[in-house]
């Protein structure tokens, strides 16, 4: 790689630091006592044990799944430390005033204010910390509507009847390896609920922060739109530098009901080892939406900048008639992080559509892969697909791949494949220099016009912050 | 317009320049004073390109000896960056495509980098959507342009307007216009040419690469250079261009190598 493309490239972490706050854990390790000293510790109805549970004997039969193209050790199973939350947490807060100050604090580092007084205009957020949710704010206002929105396990206690209604329809525990294991351990995420007829009056969002070194996080989200309903649902994420990894086997599931609609999008900036390698998190993460009514759309955004390694492909299963599924995504790996990421589109109804936007962006030692399948299925008549996948390179020693898979079983189906490559050479940045632009202005400009059609589809808070953040990534002047 | 009091803005003395270890540059002389107008003409491959590339600080070739002043500063220690705000510019004779960056963006952020660089203040999207439409009259360009990403889909002519709107915002000390009628047709080569002359000032200078004297029908240069093998071998006024479009650059190159023989 050039020296001024190499310079460009490296910026440091910033939401590295550690919060000293005393945890209340589990023992490392995992066995059916841990599942359901879990279960124990939230208070969950037996329903939720017998999940877990069934989950567990199943995911000790299956084996991890070795495709994707990336490389890691093997993962000790038995290392990792399955529950870890604040001590405070352990009681109800009345109020968020009750919320630990070292808590708020570590939030508002990170540029998540929980207060109610600073709180994001018309954002309401739910934070997860470590193993449990801190608080959720604008629960209130959202009540007024008829919509829950709250942490899983609060909704395992007060709702258990829509919990158990969905949880598991979309994604089931056996689906795969790192789905068995999050449905046997998962501690906390957050769950929606949105009545029939209600459009959701403000966005709703979820942020993750993995604190404890050893814990793996599992966190679990379930969004439920009914009929007519229609919600903007936003996740970020950050983790410490530690230089040990730290997995991250998550679950979201979607469902829309007839003529609803579900926009979710993720800016996951968890951390991704150091220079050389060291440390990151392994982000192994299962997302999938059932669009199950008619003219239901169900849509992915993500903006994936962190991790050491990213493994997930957010799909759509497209049952209802007219259902749309669109996946629209920026994955952007430097140093030796590897991404192997993309989506499933799975058309089963009458003129389903779905559409993929992928832009990959390697820099330095870096290994990035796209791997997206779209499937007609025999009944799906008139079922249309579209998808265009792009990589950039920066230098000469990152690497980007493209897997595409099209089973097609219905003759009436129309699908599409575009994709190209491209660099960022000395040609492109010596045009913006002659210009007057510096090299760390020159590639942020070019990387977000290279992902504009994905930044296109983010909430406006959501573009900047993630606009943003490829720039710090890339950039060693700014911040 | 010459003016023996006029300024010198740029003095190159002796310049060799290579790529991967070829030298291209084999000792440039060369001198603009300020309302100048000079065109470098010669055959492919005689080092034209390349020394308009080795002014603006292109990072794929080497100086290995020689010196540039600009403006009084030695250049060759500028960033390429810095050589653009010091107010170099070269209208590329390939413009790159930026896909998904707009023209307008492009252009503002180059505009407030050179106020940057020269302490001034930096102007808001609204000053300069203004001042941007006001400058595309000069090369009558369309502002369903500025909107467009920067050069993508442009056909060659609007490329080259393109270029010439840059330097119309920019308004360099020295503007190295690089083959800029290359690919254009009559109408656009008018307007280009009409733009250019339009932002010539008695403290500004032009430097015209080309092959052709056709160029020069429409921009009159005060001196007409010749390059071959790596330097200048010949100067003269706007007459010399006539001869080269009539008797070809054999006659100077045997000169030339006369020239060199004798030296030998």
């Amino acid at each position: 790689m050039s020296s001024s493309v190499q310079s460009v490239v490296s910026q440091p972490y910033k939401y590295g630091f550690v919060t000293d706050i005393e945890s209340d854990s589990l023992p490392r390790g995992l066995s059916e006592d841990v599942v359901r000293a879990i279960s124990a510790k939230k208070g969950e109805p037996k329903f939720m044990l017998d999940f877990r549970l069934k989950a567990y004997r199943r995911w000790l039969t299956m084996t991890e799944p070795s495709w994707p193209n990336v490389k890691y050790p093997p993962i000790d199973y038995n290392d990792i430390v399955y529950y870890s939350a604040p001590k405070q947490a352990e009681k109800k807060l009345d109020s968020l005033d009750e919320v630990d100050p070292a808590l708020l604090e570590t939030f508002d580092k990170l540029g998540i204010s929980i207060n109610e007084q600073k709180r994001l205009a018309n954002v309401a957020v739910d934070v997860v910390f470590d193993s449990v949710s801190i608080a959720t704010t604008f629960k209130e206002d959202l009540a007024k509507h008829g919509i829950i929105f709250c942490s899983i396990s609060e909704a395992i206690q007060e709702h258990p009847e829509l919990v158990k209604k969905y949880i598991g329809t979309v994604i089931p525990a056996a689906d795969n390896y790192f789905a068995a294991l999050n449905s046997a351990v998962f501690s906390d995420g957050s769950f929606v609920y949105i009545p029939k007829g209600v459009k959701c009056p403000m966005d709703l969002s979820t942020y993750f922060r993995m604190n404890n070194g050893d814990t793996g996080q599992f966190e679990r989200t379930l969004i439920v739109a009914e009929e007519g309903s229609s919600v903007t649902y936003l996740e970020g994420c950050t983790a410490p530098m530690y230089d040990t990894n730290q997995l991250h086997a998550a679950i979201v599931e979607l469902v829309a009901l007839d003529d609803a609609e579900i926009k979710y999008s993720t800016v996951q900036n968890w951390f991704a080892g150091d220079e050389n390698g060291k440390g990151g998190i392994y982000n192994f993460v299962t997302k999938r939406g059932l669009c199950k009514g008619i003219n239901s759309k169900i849509s992915w955004t993500q903006v994936e900048t962190g991790s050491a390694i990213t493994w997930k492909y957010p799909s759509c299963v497209l049952v209802g008639d007219n259902s749309v599924g669109e996946f629209y995504s920026v994955a952007l790996t430097n140093n030796y992080q590897q991404a192997d990421t993309g989506t499933k589109m799975v058309h089963v109804g009458k003129n389903t559509r779905s559409t993929i936007i992928s832009k990959g962006i390697s820099a330095g030692k870096s290994k990035n892969s796209y791997r997206g399948l779209v499937q007609v299925n025999p009944k799906a008549e008139g079922a249309r697909n579209y998808s265009q996948c792009d990589s950039m390179l920066l230098g000469d020693t990152s690497n980007a791949n493209t897997y595409p898979y099209i089973q097609v079983k219905n003759s009436t189906a129309q699908v599409e494949h575009e994709a190209s490559t491209s660099k960022i050479g000395e040609d492109q940045l010596f045009y913006f220099a002659q210009r007057g632009i510096s090299p760390e202005d020159a590639v942020s400009m070019i990387i977000s016009g290279f992902c504009r059609d994905v930044f296109n589809e983010l909430p406006m808070e959501f573009a900047a912050e993630a606009d943003k953040l490829l720039s710090l990534k890339l950039e060693n002047s700014v911040g | 317009m010459i003016n023996e009091n006029a300024k010198t803005i740029l003095s190159v003395r002796n310049l060799h320049a290579s790529v991967e270890g070829t030298e291209i540059l084999k000792g440039v002389d060369f001198e603009v004073k300020s309302g100048e107008v000079h065109a470098i003409m010669g055959l492919n491959g005689s080092g034209k390109s390349t020394f308009s590339k080795v002014l603006a600080g292109h990072p794929d070739y080497a100086v290995t000896q020689g010196e540039v002043i600009f403006k009084g500063e030695n250049l060759l220690e500028l960033e390429p960056h810095e050589r653009a705000n010091s107010g170099v510019f070269l209208a590329f004779q390939y413009p790159l495509e930026i896909p998904g960056v707009s023209n307008r963006d492009f252009l503002r952020v180059a505009y407030n980098a050179h106020r940057k660089a020269n302490g001034e203040e930096e102007v808001d999207v609204f000053d300069f959507d203004d001042l941007v439409e006001e400058r595309s009259e000069i090369v009558k360009m369309d502002v369903s342009f500025l909107d467009r990403s920067v050069n993508e889909g442009f056909s060659g002519g609007e490329k080259k307007r393109n270029e010439i709107l840059q330097m119309a915002l920019l308004e360099p000390t020295l503007a190295i216009l690089d083959e800029t009628d290359s690919g254009l047709d009559i109408d656009a080569l008018k307007i280009v040419s009409s733009g250019v002359n339009q932002l010539s000032t008695p403290s500004n200078a032009t430097v015209l690469i080309t092959h052709y004297q056709r160029l020069l029908n429409y921009i009159v240069p005060d001196y007409v250079h010749v390059m071959a093998k790596g330097r200048i071998v010949k100067t003269g006024g706007k007459e010399l261009a006539q001869k080269l479009e009539e008797k070809g650059y054999d006659w100077l190159t045997a000169e030339d190598t006369v020239a060199e023989e004798a030296m030998v």
